[in-house]
């Protein structure tokens, strides 16, 4: 094989090398979902509502017709007005927007594959999700191993991240993790993100899946809440890095409302930005037609990162927002 | 003074960190989908060289430090203060003993440095690179021995012992790696 004449050349062959692996990928995305009778749609990037979610921040642009429009950081609720009005099983490749995000394993755009299973729930969900995953990244050798929030916190550092005081967790905090001493943590939710990526999921194995499911209610999103009192949602994780976020789907439209309004006001609280409410989808959830379903969104690049042994997303994309 | 927003973060920017001058040296954003982002940051402390790790809500603002580097020309030492001299501004600073540390002994006059200043005071001293000295003293040289395999410790004109082929002789001069401490060859008067 001829050596590479120059930098500049060696780069064109790793990027083109990155899309040829991207393409291959994505075709045997569309041929799994085609076996397992899914329709693949498509939905807006741009929209006139957002995401409720306060950790999310969007990127808003002015249009002199509408006014205000985002670019959606998911194409979940679009997704969910389809299964409302009765699509049945359906699936999307689609970039989504995330302002704010940008390293290792982010970048501003990116892809997500997200999916409905019409009469799943949630457990029937990471099935299929883990077998995805293994059948597009042929190195993980091993089984996926399923585990509670509750447990991965015990094993990891001893404590119980659903019932144990904010007090406790964050001594643990501080105890663990040195780096962390000044700062404060009041938040709980914080707290528990800041033990799951620093001091848990780094230990989770690299050559296998780790399942994270029964998530506390207060991290529920849109899951639905189990009879323990816990969110029926679960991550999806190769050593500490998170590739896919699944929920058996809550169909209520006022439960929709309150966590949306619950949002809203963590937004006001943290002076971000209100968002324009999606009323659409709390209209097509009004109608009660909503079908019992779970859905599950995966970073499709980290998944690439994966399957080609990168160490950077920008490996992986044709132009990094660096070099846009 | 400035303050940064973590995202503003990059390698080799300089902030303030529990009252001392630091510098960023790796800088990872993490961030679960659903939740919290953080960055979790390595930083050298510049008074003391080492190196902590800190991890801050995204978001968060630092205190920027006023540090820069200067080139400057090392000009003569009282045994307190080593005095450097901008050759471009003629100005005149001296660093003391905490700033100048190991450097001291590759320190020649008129070489060259490169000098951090924090609010506008000698932080560290960096030699060049490759500097050339002569040898102060040694064991005599084995003449015809050009090998270099072996060797003997040399002292330099300015403190730093190096090891050095056999061949070398008290006043030939040397180029040194002041990096590595190691002789790289034999420099032409």
């Amino acid at each position: 094989m001829p050596a590479p004449r120059n930098n500049g050349q060696a780069r064109h062959e790793d990027r083109l090398g990155a899309l040829r692996g991207r393409a291959a990928l994505l075709t045997q995305v569309r041929a799994f979902f085609a076996g397992r009778g899914y329709l693949e749609v498509e939905t807006p990037v741009l929209g006139r509502a957002g995401a409720a979610d306060a950790q999310l921040a969007q990127f808003a642009l002015r249009d002199p017709l509408y006014g205000c429009l985002y670019l959606q950081t998911s194409p979940e609720y679009a997704m969910k007005r389809l299964l409302a009005s009765g699509s049945g099983s359906i699936f999307q490749v689609t970039k989504a927007f995330r302002q704010g995000e940008a390293g290792r394993f982010h970048n501003p755009e990116f892809t997500l594959v997200e999916w409905y299973g019409v009469g799943y729930d949630h457990r029937r969900l990471i099935e299929e999700a883990c077998a995805l995953i293994a059948r597009l990244v042929p190195s993980l050798t091993s089984e996926a191993r399923l585990m509670s929030f509750r447990q991965a916190f015990r094993d990891r550092l001893g404590i119980d991240p659903i019932d144990d005081p904010s007090k406790r967790l964050r001594e643990c905090a501080h105890a663990h993790l040195p780096s962390t001493r000044a700062l404060t943590l009041n938040d709980r939710d914080a707290l528990l993100d800041l033990l799951m990526s620093h001091a848990v999921a780094p230990h989770f194995p690299t050559d296998s899946l780790t399942v994270i499911m029964d998530y506390p209610a207060s991290q529920a999103a849109l899951a639905r809440i189990n009879p323990e009192g816990l969110a029926d949602r679960f991550e999806i994780y190769c050593g500490a890095l998170e590739l896919a976020n699944g929920f058996h789907e809550e169909a209520n439209r006022d439960e929709y409302a309150a966590r949306f309004a619950a949002e809203a006001r963590k937004r006001r609280a943290r002076g971000l930005p209100a968002i324009a409410q999606d009323e659409q989808l709390l209209a097509a959830l009004a109608e009660g037609d909503f079908p019992d379903c779970a859905g599950c969104a995966l970073g499709f690049d980290r998944v690439l990162m994966l399957a080609l042994d990168a160490t950077h997303i920008d490996e992986v994309l044709a132009f990094p927002i660096g070099q846009t | 003074m400035s303050t940064y927003s973590t995202n503003e973060f990059k390698n080799g920017l300089k902030i303030m960190l529990d009252s001392d001058p630091c510098s960023i040296i790796e800088n990872e954003f993490v961030k679960p989908g659903k939740g919290q982002a953080f960055n979790r940051v390595r930083i050298r402390n510049l008074k003391t060289g080492r190196v902590v790790e800190r991890t801050f809500k995204s978001g968060d603002t630092v205190e920027g430090a006023d540090v820069v580097d200067v080139e400057m020309q090392y000009l003569y030492s009282d045994g307190e203060f080593w005095y450097f001299m901008s050759p471009e501004t003629y100005e005149q600073l001296g660093a003391d003993k905490t700033a100048v540390g190991d450097s001291a002994k590759w320190l020649k006059e008129q070489a060259l440095c490169l000098v951090t200043l924090w609010n506008g005071v000698p932080l560290s001293v960096e030699p060049p690179v490759h500097v050339v000295l002569k040898v102060a003293d040694t064991d005599p040289g084995v003449r015809g021995d050009t090998s270099g395999g072996g060797g003997k410790p040399a002292t330099l004109e300015t403190g730093a012992v190096v090891r050095v082929p056999l061949f070398i002789n008290v006043g030939d001069s040397l180029k040194v790696n002041t990096q590595t401490g190691e002789y790289i060859a034999r420099a032409k008067e």
